[in-house]
């Protein structure tokens, strides 16, 4: 790199940063005061142990993004697997387009939208208020469904087409094709899907915010209500935890990744050594 | 043979029953719920037909008072003609930088490519609302920015509550979007073709015109949908950074929907939903006419 590409990408870096490690050094001041800097201390991140309403939405967030996750995955590659042998043109047209619409339409309008239906459908039955769990965990899903597709459609398109009626002809019924070639064929995929979708539904907050009942609080709600308020460092100590998480998360997903494409180059120059073996 | 056409059907079967479920799903509630947005825009409350809401939107007036006195504006078309413009100059501003930036990193080795795209994302993991929230301690009149320039000796300046404020918010929340979606079709480029632009007499910048910008088109259309279109409906960043009087489109449908309004917000939101996609088939054709060319 050029010193001036150097000077430009630190210059970058140092703009997303900043924010971030000006959080997390407050985050240990033992004074409210986020300007200056008073004293080390743990103070907020025992206030933010206590605080039951912040550990109760951490325990909600991971229960919608788990069971929302785990339900686009399972719906979502079955869908990919139905689009991808979907002979008609016009039917795959249609089908792509709508999965394209939550990816396109902005958060508020889908958040908005899926409130107004869901609020219509209460009143038919006579709900005084509809919003719950449920809705939300239907909102969740919903938004994460075209991420998963979107990550399963390509592997099934690389697949060969031969290989699930190979191993028919190989005497394998149908369903077992199915899970013995098909599904190993995608996995990688799958696990992406499944991946994004967590993440995304952990991090949701403006489709929840809509879609939310009164008494189902997520992190990101709860930290939009925190702020909305008063400033308190104890919103610091939280930034800060998560973090950490979502930096032991990546540093562990790059090691992995790196591991198996070491992995990969070393089958590749074993395959290669045995290759040439014989005709020396 | 037989035997086999009957497994192969019955495999047919099988995956079409896969789509089955998704497309219940997707009916319900992907479809069905952007009909009532505009089931409840052209209804009111007792869900008989009206042009109220959207009338509304286009004609209601507000006073606003400033330095040259107090005049009568459009007050749904000033909000949005608002966030348009916001909008436009956070995307532009990611544009002019993240442009650059996503050069130098495919140009860089694998292994710093692979820092710094990670480095990049790290922010983006962040819940927006927290990352938001970090700029408002920071440009607050007695927060950090201020506390720096002071002790540089300078007069602090006021930025909070500022429309400059606003758009910091959104570059620095939507900067990622812009970068990555370049970055992934500068990293695809055959190097070759920049080789072979050079050979045959290209300097330089005839190389970023003629060849890098042409072929980089469809990351950059990417890029700018995904910042436009978030910054342009967003409701938080205008709150926090904005001290809440740089009103945006985004707040004008919470502000409904807190307020029970549900028909007025579901006007706002298809109104915009429909300029979204005009503005979004007009850039698609652009993008295509571009490569026929």
């Amino acid at each position: 790199m050029k010193p001036i590409s150097k000077i430009y990408t630190a210059l970058i870096l140092l703009f997303l940063f900043a924010p971030i490690i000006i959080l997390l050094v407050f985050s240990f001041n033992s004074a409210k005061s986020l300007s200056v800097f008073s004293d080390f201390s743990l103070f907020w991140y025992r206030e933010l142990f206590r605080d039951s309403e912040t550990l109760n939405a951490v325990r909600n967030t991971l229960l919608l993004a788990v069971s929302a996750s785990v339900i686009s995955t399972v719906m979502g590659t079955a869908a990919a697997v139905g689009i991808n042998k979907l002979r008609q043109r016009y039917l795959r047209t249609v089908m792509d387009t709508v999965t394209n619409i939550p990816m396109i339409n902005p958060d508020i309008i889908t958040g908005i939208s899926l409130m107004l239906m869901f609020v219509y459908v209460g009143r038919l039955f006579g709900a005084a208020t509809s919003l719950s769990f449920w809705t939300m965990l239907i909102a969740h899903v919903t938004f994460c469904l075209p991420y998963v597709i979107l990550q399963v459609l390509p592997k099934l398109q690389q697949m060969d087409r031969a290989l699930p009626e190979a191993a028919m002809d190989l005497g394998c019924t149908p369903l077992r094709a199915f899970l013995k070639v098909e599904i190993p064929e995608i996995l990688p995929g799958v696990i992406t899907g499944l991946i994004m979708a967590f993440t995304l539904s952990l991090d949701d907050f403006v489709i929840s915010y809509f879609t939310a009942g009164n008494g189902f609080q997520t992190l990101p709600i709860r930290i939009y209500n925190m702020t909305k308020k008063t400033v308190t460092p104890k919103m610091y100590a939280l930034a800060t935890i998560i973090f950490f998480v979502i930096l032991t998360l990546l540093l562990i997903s790059n090691l992995m990744d790196s591991d198996s494409a070491e992995t990969v180059k070393k089958a590749k120059q074993k395959r290669k050594k045995a290759k040439e073996v014989p005709s020396t | 043979m037989g035997n086999k056409n009957s497994s192969v059907r019955s495999l047919r079967l099988i995956q079409r029953l896969c789509l089955a479920p998704y497309s219940v799903w997707a009916a319900l509630f992907i479809i069905v719920p952007l009909i009532f947005v505009a089931y409840y825009a052209f209804t009111d409350n007792q869900f008989h037909f009206t042009l109220e809401n959207v009338k509304r939107f286009f004609t209601a007036t507000s006073s606003v008072s400033d330095a040259s006195g107090t005049r009568e504006v459009r007050t749904y078309l000033l909000i949005f003609m608002r966030s348009l413009k916001l909008a436009l100059i956070s995307t532009l501003i990611c544009l002019i930088t993240g442009y650059p930036a996503a050069y130098i990193i495919s140009k860089s080795s694998a292994r710093t490519q692979k820092i710094m795209i990670t480095l990049i994302m790290i922010p983006m993991w962040m819940n927006f609302l927290i990352r938001t929230y970090a700029w408002m301690t920071i440009l607050q009149d007695t927060g950090i920015l201020n506390g720096f320039i002071s002790l540089l000796g300078l007069r602090p300046v006021h930025i909070i509550g500022t429309e400059a404020a606003v758009v910091i918010g959104m570059v620095y929340d939507y900067f990622p979007y812009m970068i990555l979606p370049i970055y992934s079709v500068m990293a695809k480029m055959d190097s070759k073709l920049l080789e072979a632009a050079r050979d045959l007499g290209c300097n330089s910048f005839g190389v970023l015109h003629r060849v890098i910008w042409p072929l980089s088109l469809p990351g950059v259309f990417s890029g700018i949908t995904m910042v436009l279109v978030p910054s342009i409906s967003t409701f938080y960043i205008s709150q926090k950074l904005g001290n809440g009087k740089f009103y945006l489109i985004g707040d004008a449908i919470e502000g409904q929907y807190v307020a029970n309004n549900l028909h007025f917000a579901a006007a706002i939101a298809f109104i915009l939903m429909v300029i979204l996609l005009a503005c979004m088939a007009v850039m698609q054709r652009a993008a295509n006419r571009r490569a026929a060319v």
